[in-house]
């Protein structure tokens, strides 16, 4: 018996209980471990950055809110300040605080929403309500801030649309200390509960090299001690008036990335914290032009899954050349194989909800160029199959030397 | 001709227990943590009878979000055709009911209804849980007196 029969291959997707989105992933198996994995990604792709090129500048803000509804406004804020750099406009370092208490209050939200989705996972749904009933606190922070509790839409070009005000900060305060209380019992919970670290430890291995290599971000990058943030290494907004703690981990797992993330949520409280108590006075949005001038820009941004970039090309009109958004789960996706090769097929499910995956984040249109075949972007039908005779040639199967036999009519 | 007791069991037993699934046909995910919201506890619609189902052969209800892009057409068809009859479908958010802002994008075929029947439009961007479990008693009310006509 080859080593080939003994395989079996599982597709699972693009509707799957797991997760809430569409993702196709083809597992091998040998037994009950994972020999080989190939993520397919793509059902979410709805053509945005086309969208953005015949939309002007403010309504396609509209649209790169809704890129991915849990990290909006990190989008929107990349988006914005990438056009403000075009324009070359200072926003109100009012604006600047408010942008940095939305993105930590959205940090929150979507931590919570994680360690409720990895837990029922792992089958352990109470956890699963608990973290969702106390992220409805965050969510009605959010609404009060921006209007809306999922897209909330509190950027725009040259600053913010609503303030803060001293009311809505006390409330606030005291909200954060109910989401802190909360929370002090998961971080106890993930550092000290035996069951959970038994389940959680020693799958997903991704090390420290092998992080690097893959191009991990975000808290991935951090379970891995990668000391990489955006908001230390290259401060937008108010973020370099603000102490920021990089949370790092060494288990290199599935565990670490459940401590970085609850920990993580304790640094969003005391930052806003500090935000709201530091925050400026001042405008909430200076006067922005219609049209943008000429030129280039290339914008980042820490997002609750890692780094979030856009990148911008004016051309002097009211509409961008060119937007191109990479978002934190695509950078996250390339170690995806290494971190399932290895592992079990129950381990499956938390491993990819691990990396807190976000299809609608991933799935931009690619290019990918074929050095072997010189730099084809289009493929006429001939090239294509051209190609596809000389694949067939290399593995022994050449068409040209099949020999008929002579037939007399 | 009056339905029988046992068809009237299972009238009562749909009314009351509708298992739902959820697909996500090209959302910004933004209704989906609102469909997923609304089974937790503070909307917690599960005391209306409704379950959350993993495959579409054990569902009454297809809870659908998002614009149709080209890549899901066929799955969301095959689901769909994979439920069994009596089947509704809801469509969650402004996107599901019309394409919203992907309208007319190059991967994007339109709202749920480009490709299967809906039942009821929840709009919305996202679609917040209250009018979700709106939608779910205006359906089930729906049902009932629609089965009340039948008898």
């Amino acid at each position: 018996m080859s080593d080939n029969s003994k395989r079996i291959t599982i597709p699972i997707g693009p509707q799957h209980p797991a997760l809430k989105e569409p993702g196709c992933f083809t597992i091998t198996l040998e037994g009950e471990k994972v020999v080989n994995a190939v993520v397919g990604v793509g059902y979410n792709h709805r053509g945005l950055e086309k969208a953005c090129e015949s939309r002007t500048y403010i309504q396609d803000l509209y649209i790169i809110e809704r890129v991915c509804g849990i990290c909006s406004h990190t989008h929107s804020t990349a988006f914005c300040q990438g056009v403000e750099e075009l324009v070359g406009v200072e926003i109100s370092p009012r604006a600047k605080f408010i942008r940095v208490i939305m993105a930590e209050l959205e940090r929150l939200h979507s931590h919570l929403l994680w360690l409720g989705v990895a837990a029922h996972e792992i089958g352990f749904d109470t956890l699963f309500m608990y973290s969702w009933r106390d992220r409805e606190l965050v969510l009605d922070m959010l609404a009060m801030l921006g209007g809306n509790r999922v897209n909330y839409g509190i950027n725009t070009l040259g600053g913010v649309r609503r303030d803060i005000t001293p009311e809505m900060k006390e409330l606030i305060h005291k909200t954060l200390n109910i989401v802190e209380e909360q929370n002090k019992y998961y971080i106890d919970l993930a550092l000290h509960e035996t069951t959970l670290a038994a389940r959680l430890s020693g799958i997903g291995k991704l090390s420290h090299e092998d992080a690097i290599k893959y191009g991990a971000v975000g808290p991935v990058a951090r379970a891995s001690m990668v000391k990489d943030d955006i908001r230390v290494s290259e401060p937008y907004a108010a973020y370099d008036q603000i102490p920021v703690k990089v949370v790092t981990d060494d288990h290199c797992d599935v565990f670490g990335r459940a401590v970085v993330r609850v920990l993580e949520i304790m640094e969003s409280i005391s930052m806003i914290r500090f935000a709201l108590d530091n925050m400026p006075d001042g405008d909430l949005a200076v006067k922005f032009p219609r049209k943008v001038p000429a030129g280039e820009v290339f914008s980042r941004t820490e997002a609750p899954r890692g780094e979030d970039t856009h990148y911008i090309r004016g051309n002097g009109t009211d509409k961008p050349d060119r937007v191109r958004v990479r978002a934190a789960s695509e950078a996250n996706w390339h170690g995806m194989q290494h971190m399932l090769e290895g592992d079990y097929l129950a381990d499956v499910p938390i491993i990819i909800a691990a990396i807190d995956p976000c299809y609608s984040c991933t799935d931009r249109a690619f290019i990918v160029k074929d050095l072997d075949h010189g730099d084809q972007r289009v493929w006429d039908w001939q090239s294509l199959k051209r190609y596809s005779v000389d694949w067939y040639k290399k593995r022994g199967f050449d068409a040209s030397k099949i020999k008929l036999a002579e037939r007399r009519i | 001709m009056s339905k029988n007791f046992f068809e009237k069991a299972v009238d009562w037993g749909r009314r009351k227990s509708p298992w739902i699934i959820h697909f996500n046909a090209g959302a910004c995910n933004g209704c989906d943590i609102e469909v997923v919201d609304a089974l937790t506890p503070r909307f917690d619609v599960e005391r209306l009878g409704l379950l959350q189902q993993g495959t579409p052969r054990h569902a009454d209800v297809l809870v659908c979000t998002g614009a149709v892009t080209l890549q899901t057409r066929d799955r969301l068809k095959q689901i769909y055709e994979q439920m069994p009859e009596p089947k509704f479908v809801l469509a969650v958010g402004s996107c599901a009911c019309t394409g919203g802002i992907f309208d007319g994008c190059y991967c994007v075929s339109g709202g749920i209804d480009s490709v299967i029947p809906v039942d009821a439009y929840i709009p919305g961007c996202a679609a917040r849980p209250e009018a979700i479990i709106d939608a779910v008693v205006k359906l089930l009310t729906a049902l009932e007196q629609s089965q009340k006509a039948a008898d």
